[in-house]
């Protein structure tokens, strides 16, 4: 039962899609249906299953490893696959209005959106390093190809940066691969702890995968292609590229880190994490703070923001594992509704200079709403997600006596509240340059209500985080548990 | 019985909220709507706290609690600390309702202004009836973020830099006392507020790192209750429209950052560990300083609703210096100092801004005879004024005459002097002001004069005249048994047994 | 020298060329040729260490590289068709400098 559901979770997006090209355009809704709406339900059964069981093992087409592919859902790749289905679908609620099926741009749009999806959910799902090479690459190829589907130059050229960066990682990773094979025989992420030796070709190894993973994940100082191509997608996409592509790369990381490599003394490795997180953290901040365009801003929030997830390597314990959780999930909800939010604005006012959105609350209340509330999040003031998620990440840091990373963490909320209120002070405040025009308020439509709920998400988790903590939990590493 | 001690807490910060979000959902236009919800929010909250405040007298203790994460709880409860500061923020939230309705009459986004209004006392009772550290720091954020688009409502360029300084002080602040929260945290758990303290236990072997605690959560309290030298926001937020200012000094911010310092002294650490800590020493010395710097500052601006800062600055100190001299007299004059200042300067900033709206009067010097052209607005200034003096029988004088004679009872004569210079300095930055309003001929022309409905007028001056009779009244009924003075006596006795 | 270690060697010597040409070919053709460059150094290097298992050789690493050499194909295909229409748009087939000229001002 749980197979053919988790089956269903990858194939079910994967036919729809295909769907989409071949058959006539008046199918394109019923495809798009098809490839998302059951997926919630489907994902009930996998659920019951770790929730009686703990982790669940599928040898595709009854072959496992060595020889085959395995997948393995655990709580973290539960949460994880819950996580990208309810953001998918919500993104999804904007996406059909900003790209209504019937048009030839929402037939370009839909096929490359229900790949990627897939590609996500297959990617949380894989056990095997060579698997998990092709969705990556599934992934990014789509979501590169979705950030160019409208065919701006500006978007085109971020898309042929990011492309080629991409390249450049995949293959640094697909060597690593080939390396670890050549040591230890196995492919499964799960499998190769014990015959992983810290010798110089499993290290050389190790090292070129996380860089190559770096690099799509954006880290800085790898970071240089994520601003152009976040800040010139399409709203949706670069909703769900911040709030989920390039965080499964770093997923990825932890699975290697935490699982593969358990029984290897990182310390050095990890502190250097840390740093590059902290710079992440400390850079991103300060270039939002310049930046003329309100999707830039918040595409160099993202890189800010990503710098916590490496957090965790230095502090490593139970705590900061979930805080590092947390902060995933707040983040990918609370950006999500700022890029929405940001790309409503852009539609309505034509562009997204901060200059030119003076008075724009009065226009578009709800969407200036959902940007403040995302923005709350962002800047961990309570009560909202991104709160509990740095008070977790203090204890944590309190516990390690990292006296540094505490300080961080407040600063780097510090920064965020300086980036983001500059937004909100401009947009709210300035005096008013559209005169009586900005009073004429645009009625509500679903795209700001998929980005006010997103919103209202990231505020929520802020209350509600016992199911979540408690499934991170189930879910800890081997070497994190207390 | 258990419905209602548990859900009562969370309803009177829920009201306010709701009230906030309806206004914002109604929109700009529907002003009507407004006003009668701004009422019945303002009326209900008080009859709320009136019913929370029987059932505290009666010895209950009405509590909400739920869980954020494990080990980690959000509480309200009400307790007789609680009920001082909810029911003074509740009184003067109606006035200041009725007052900001007419104030803001004409001018723009009021839909704006009047929903933060609202989210910002839902803040302050969630910081009124907060039942740990955490809590109150949720709501102490919270109020950050719902007073700074009052504070640049105006949207001018010095509003928005106003609203920048603000945000700076406030979140630097709030940062600092986020982490003082989780090294605490780390050290003894959740901080439930118990009188007299529960951390006498770690005195011994985290000694410093108690120390090091209490300085950082008190320059994040400090902040907003502009202790020296975190108080350069204040003057600067006096752009905001005057219903904002009254708001910010006397009902919600300034007054939050104190209350919190009352929590911390008595409710957390306990006025023994922090004299044993050694630490009330220098918190005396800072509210002492802070009192004459204000007092001094105040004496040079020549801007009315400046110098009402500054004083504000200096009123708000006698507070903490209560709370910092310790003993039972001086804290019950720090803690009844907390409604009594409020009331005061609300009535101060009422007039002020009726002066500046109605007239255009913004600087001292104009205010030449104004007692002739507005005799009701410039007598409840008068009494606001005297009161801060300490003239007795308005309140003022209650809590002077308790810090004066708690001051001597603990040792610490020289606070006297402080107390004695800071009267001196007093009345010669407000006795000046009322000569000219009362005695000095009036001009040909006012600055900007405005004519305005008498329903207009008779609410601003209506409220201006409540609030002064309400300061005349605990002054003169400090003995009833329901007065401030006699439920802060009660509350102190609870930290001296 | 044996074998292997030629493979190597001549692996790293690709490698650089591809890295070299990433960096100082403006034009976009040029940098798809050169990560192509730098995919062949790859699989070069993972073909030439995989060692015989038991007398035979192993598969997995052929499998490895094949996949990979199908991605990197249809990833160039879709490089430069991204190259074509980005032409069309601007006329240039080069990222630029002048990157973010947003006409809106």
């Amino acid at each position: 039962m749980t197979t053919e559901a988790l089956a269903l979770i990858v194939f079910l997006p994967l036919l729809a899609a295909a769907g989409a090209v071949v058959l006539p355009k008046a199918w394109l809704a019923l495809m798009i249906r098809i490839g998302l709406l059951p997926l919630p339900v489907l994902l009930l059964i996998p659920t019951l299953e770790v929730a009686h069981n703990g982790a669940y093992r599928v040898a595709l087409a009854g072959h496992d490893s060595p020889l085959g592919i395995a997948w393995q859902l655990d709580p973290l790749s539960l949460l994880m696959l819950w996580l990208n289905v309810g953001m998918t679908l919500l993104v999804s609620l904007h996406a059909g209005f900003s790209f209504r099926p019937g048009s030839d741009r929402a037939q370009r749009f839909w096929p490359l959106w229900l790949l990627l999806f897939a590609g996500m959910n297959a990617l949380v799902l894989s056990a095997d390093l060579f698997n998990i090479y092709v969705t990556l690459e599934l992934v990014t190829l789509t979501a590169i190809g979705l950030i160019a589907v409208e065919g701006k130059p500006a978007a085109l050229r971020a898309a042929m940066r990011y492309l080629l960066l991409a390249l450049m990682a995949s293959l640094l990773y697909l060597l690593g691969v080939g390396l670890i094979y050549g040591e230890t025989g196995v492919l499964d992420l799960y499998m190769m702890t014990d015959r992983l030796e810290p010798g110089w070709l499993a290290i050389t190894a190790m090292a070129l995968m996380i860089v190559g993973l770096l690099i799509k994940a954006a880290i800085f100082p790898l970071h240089a292609w994520l601003p152009a191509a976040h800040g010139n997608a399409p709203g949706p996409v670069s909703a769900i590229l911040s709030a989920m592509v390039v965080k499964v790369s770093i997923y990825l990381i932890w699975r290697l880190w935490f699982w593969s490599a358990s029984e290897w003394n990182l310390d050095t490795a990890a502190q250097l994490m840390g740093v590059l997180g902290g710079l992440a953290i400390i850079y991103g901040s300060l270039a939002a703070l310049v930046q003329p365009r309100l999707k830039m801003i918040i595409a160099y929030s993202t890189v800010a923001q990503l710098g916590y997830l490496l957090l965790l390597f230095p502090l490593a314990s139970a705590l900061a594992f979930q805080a590092a959780s947390y902060h995933l999930i707040s983040h990918g909800m609370a950006k999500a509704a700022m890029f929405l939010a940001a790309a409503n604005i852009l539609k309505s006012v034509g562009t997204d200079r901060l200059s030119r959105l003076a008075g724009i609350d009065q226009r578009l209340p709800l969407d200036v709403f959902a940007l403040a509330l995302g923005g709350v999040s962002i800047m961990g003031l309570p009560p909202s997600g991104g709160f509990l998620a740095k008070w977790l990440f203090l204890e944590a840091a309190w516990q390690a006596k990292a006296w540094g990373w505490l300080i961080l963490v407040v600063l780097g909320g510090l920064l965020a509240a300086a980036y983001l209120f500059r937004v909100l002070a401009v947009i709210c405040l300035h005096p008013r340059r559209h005169g009586g025009q900005a009073s004429v308020r645009r009625a509500p439509n679903l795209a700001s209500v998929a980005a006010l709920l997103l919103a209202l998400g990231a505020i929520v988790a802020g209350f509600t985080s016992a199911p979540i903590l408690d499934l991170v939990e189930a879910g800890l590493p081997p070497g994190l548990q207390p | 019985m258990a419905p209602l001690l548990f859900w009562t807490p969370l309803l009177v910060v829920i009201v306010s909220a709701l009230t906030g979000m309806v206004i914002f959902i109604a929109g700009e236009h529907h002003a009507l709507l407004r006003i009668i919800l701004n009422l019945v929010a303002a009326v209900l909250k008080l009859l709320l706290v009136a019913m929370i405040g029987i059932l505290v007298l009666n010895g209950y203790t009405p509590e909400f609690r739920v869980s954020l994460v494990p080990g980690l709880d959000l509480v309200l409860r009400a307790d007789a600390l609680s009920m001082l500061f909810a029911s003074l923020s509740a009184v003067l939230w109606l006035v200041t309702t009725v007052y900001a309705i007419a104030y803001l009459e004409r001018s723009p986004n009021r839909a704006r202004f009047f929903g933060f209004f609202s989210l910002c006392v839902a803040a302050t009772m969630g910081i009124s009836m907060a039942g740990n550290l955490l809590t109150f720091f949720i709501f102490y954020e919270l109020l950050t973020l719902t007073t700074w688009p009052l504070v640049v409502h105006n949207g001018t360029a010095t509003a928005i830099r106003s609203g920048a300084a603000y945000l700076r002080y406030t979140l630097s602040g709030g940062a600092l006392f986020l982490v003082g929260l989780a090294w605490l945290y780390g050290i003894s758990g959740p901080q439930a507020f118990v009188p007299g303290g529960s951390l006498a236990e770690h005195a011994v072997d985290a000694r410093l790192s108690l120390q090091i605690i209490f300085v950082l959560l008190t320059v994040g309290m400090g902040v907003k209750a502009a202790l020296f030298p975190l108080h350069g926001w204040l003057p600067q937020a006096m752009v905001a429209p005057a219903p904002v200012s009254a708001l910010l000094h006397a009902v919600a911010v300034v007054k939050a950052g104190a209350f919190g310092l009352i929590r911390l002294v008595e409710d957390v650490y306990g006025a023994a560990l922090v004299a044993e800590l050694r630490l009330d020493l220098p918190l005396l010395i800072v509210a002492a300083f802070t009192i004459l710097y204000g007092s001094v500052q105040a004496l040079r601006q020549t801007d009315l609703k400046k110098r009402l800062a500054f004083s504000t600055v200096s009123q708000v100190s006698y507070i903490i210096l209560g709370i910092a001299i310790g003993g039972p007299v001086a804290t019950v004059g720090g803690l009844v100092h907390l409604v009594h200042q409020g009331l005061m300067k609300i009535i101060l900033f009422f007039c002020a801004g009726i002066f500046a709206n109605l007239l255009g009067v913004k600087r001292i010097d104009q205010l030449d005879g104004i007692g002739r052209r507005m005799p009701w607005t410039s007598a409840c200034f008068t009494v606001g004024a005297l009161g801060m003096i300490g003239l007795p029988p308005v309140a003022g004088f209650v809590s002077k005459w308790y810090l004066g004679a708690g001051a001597v009872a603990a040792d610490r004569a020289w606070v006297v002097a402080v107390l004695v210079t800071s009267t001196v300095l007093n009345a010669s930055y407000f006795l000046p002001v009322l000569k000219r309003i009362w005695l000095h001929p009036p001009p040909q022309h006012w600055p900007r004069e405005v004519h305005v409905s008498r329903l207009e007028t008779g609410s601003l001056v209506g409220s201006a005249i409540v609030a002064a009779m309400l300061s005349i009244a605990v002054g003169l009924l400090a003995g009833h048994p329901l007065s401030p003075l006699n439920w802060v006596d009660a509350i102190v006795a609870g930290y001296f047994p | 020298m044996d074998s292997s270690t030629l493979y190597v060697l001549a692996a790293a010597v690709l490698f650089g060329v591809g890295v070299y040409g990433l960096i100082v070919s403006a034009h976009l053709m040029r940098k798809l040729f050169a990560v192509n460059i730098m995919g062949s150094a790859i699989f070069l290097l993972l073909v030439a260490t995989a060692g015989p298992v038991a007398g035979h050789p192993d598969p997995v690493p052929q499998a490895l590289v094949l996949t990979g050499i199908v991605i990197a194909v249809s990833a160039t295909a879709f490089g430069l068709a991204l190259m074509v229409r980005l032409g069309q748009e601007t006329g240039r087939a080069t990222l630029g400098i002048q990157d973010e000229p947003e006409n809106d001002d």
